[in-house]
């Protein structure tokens, strides 16, 4: 599935976050979307996924416009969606069952957490609720993976690992379009946010056209 | 679906799930009236119907607002409302989970703690079917409520000025499915009123609440 935005961007309160940005998304690569802290990298990549406001500007999915919600999309960002209460095992069966996954040992092993199967998520260190949370993405079978910052806290042999399930994803011709400070494990085109010129028109009525 | 019902009961009933909050917290209640009526059997069978009806109300109230509250904070509505569940569907089953570790329970203790309040022995069947199908559209109105006010700080003590005014209603024609038949009047008008506003809460509700948590994640 090919995503292509053409002069994207998000709008808060009549104005622009960053300037638009175009690009295209072809099955087989990922985009690393970089740019200063607030610029929107995350309002950006929640409004692709439908997880926000809708972002200005034209997106297509193959040549149709996005959705409100698309199955093509799983989302990634800071919060891995882990229960504390439930054991690494129940919390990744949960979503596989969700996501009609049954894939649960090889995505466990992939992400080095067979040995942790019976922990309660509660106990795990930020860096396993990562790989988790991680593991809980490489089960959604959407094709177009939208990950925020998915090498914080992660060590370099889980870094590895994540270069590996990408890999993976990608030659099964999947995308993924990433956003992140840190060197990434795989090969992928930069793209930089900017922030939009601040337009003369402040008040959000006037810009929103509401006159 | 069967997923997140299984996933949703687990939550409850772990520690920490609060399921065993509101049973213990409708069991105190109860029991407190009494204490503050006075023990003339006569007063307190007038009042029993009343009483359980509003116990049970507030201890629904109790756990409501972890409904979606950790959720929410911990990503998980995010990932559920990118699955292939539609969003209402998701609501329906979580508000039907809610009714599962607090409705049901309480109906069931409901007859043993009716005992304390002197409630006449010929309401206790129609208390226990009032109950049984009264209390779910408590859990379903009650999701609404724990949509709107998701995100915000102390949002427990909101949700009960938001909900309870809705639950008036279903407290009426159930406490009056109750009294009713402690008067030895026909208590299946009652019935069938609380059974229509449930059966209309029930249609309504997944769609409200999912339309509230589609604002609510951005």
């Amino acid at each position: 599935m090919t995503l292509t935005a053409i002069d994207l961007t998000c709008v808060r309160n009549g104005q622009a976050l960053f300037a638009p940005v175009s690009f295209t998304l072809v099955p087989g690569t990922a985009i690393r979307l970089q740019g200063p802290n607030g610029v929107g990298k995350t309002t950006l990549l929640r409004a692709i996924a439908g997880l926000g406001q809708r972002p200005e500007g034209t997106l297509r999915l193959d040549g149709r416009p996005v959705g409100e919600t698309e199955a093509a999309f799983a989302y990634s960002g800071h919060l891995d969606a882990i229960k504390p209460a439930l054991t690494v095992l129940e919390n990744l069966t949960f979503w596989a069952e969700i996501h009609g996954a049954s894939n649960i040992q090889d995505t466990l092993s992939h992400f080095a957490l067979t040995s942790l199967i019976t922990r309660p998520a509660g106990r795990l260190s930020a860096g396993q609720k990562r790989r988790l949370g991680l593991a809980r993405l490489a089960l959604s079978r959407a094709r177009i993976w939208l990950m925020d910052e998915p090498t914080v806290s992660l060590d370099e042999a889980s870094i590895a690992a994540l270069g590996a399930v990408l890999t993976n994803h990608l030659a099964a011709g999947g995308a993924a379009l990433i956003a992140t400070h840190l060197p990434l494990p795989i090969e992928a085109t930069p793209l930089t946010l900017s922030a939009a010129k601040p337009t003369k028109i402040t008040d959000p009525f006037l810009a929103e056209g509401a006159l | 679906m069967r997923a997140l019902l299984a996933r949703e009961l687990t939550l409850a009933l772990r520690a920490g799930g609060g399921a065993a909050q509101g049973l213990v917290f409708f069991l105190i209640v109860v029991l407190l009236i009494p204490f503050g009526m006075g023990p003339e059997p006569e007063a307190l069978s007038r009042v029993a119907p009343g009483t359980l009806w509003i116990a049970a109300l507030l201890s629904c109230l109790m756990t409501l607002d972890r409904l979606f509250q950790t959720d929410f904070e911990d990503g998980s509505l995010d990932a559920l409302a990118l699955s292939p569940l539609p969003l209402e569907a998701i609501t329906a089953i979580k508000a039907l989970a809610h009714w599962l570790t607090t409705g049901l329970p309480l109906t069931i203790i409901a007859p043993l703690l009716a005992l304390t309040l002197n409630l006449p022995s010929a309401a206790y069947p129609w208390l226990i079917a009032s109950l049984a199908i009264g209390t779910p559209a408590l859990s379903f109105l009650g999701a609404i409520g724990a949509a709107l006010t998701l995100g915000l700080r102390r949002g427990g003590l909101l949700i009960g000025v938001l909900t309870l005014p809705l639950y008036i209603p279903t407290l009426i024609f159930g406490a009056r499915t109750v009294t009713a038949a402690a008067e030895a009047q026909a208590p299946l008008p009652a019935l069938a009123l609380t059974a229509a506003l449930t059966l209309a809460i029930l249609a309504l509700s997944p769609f409200a609440t999912a339309a509230i948590l589609r604002i609510q994640i951005r």
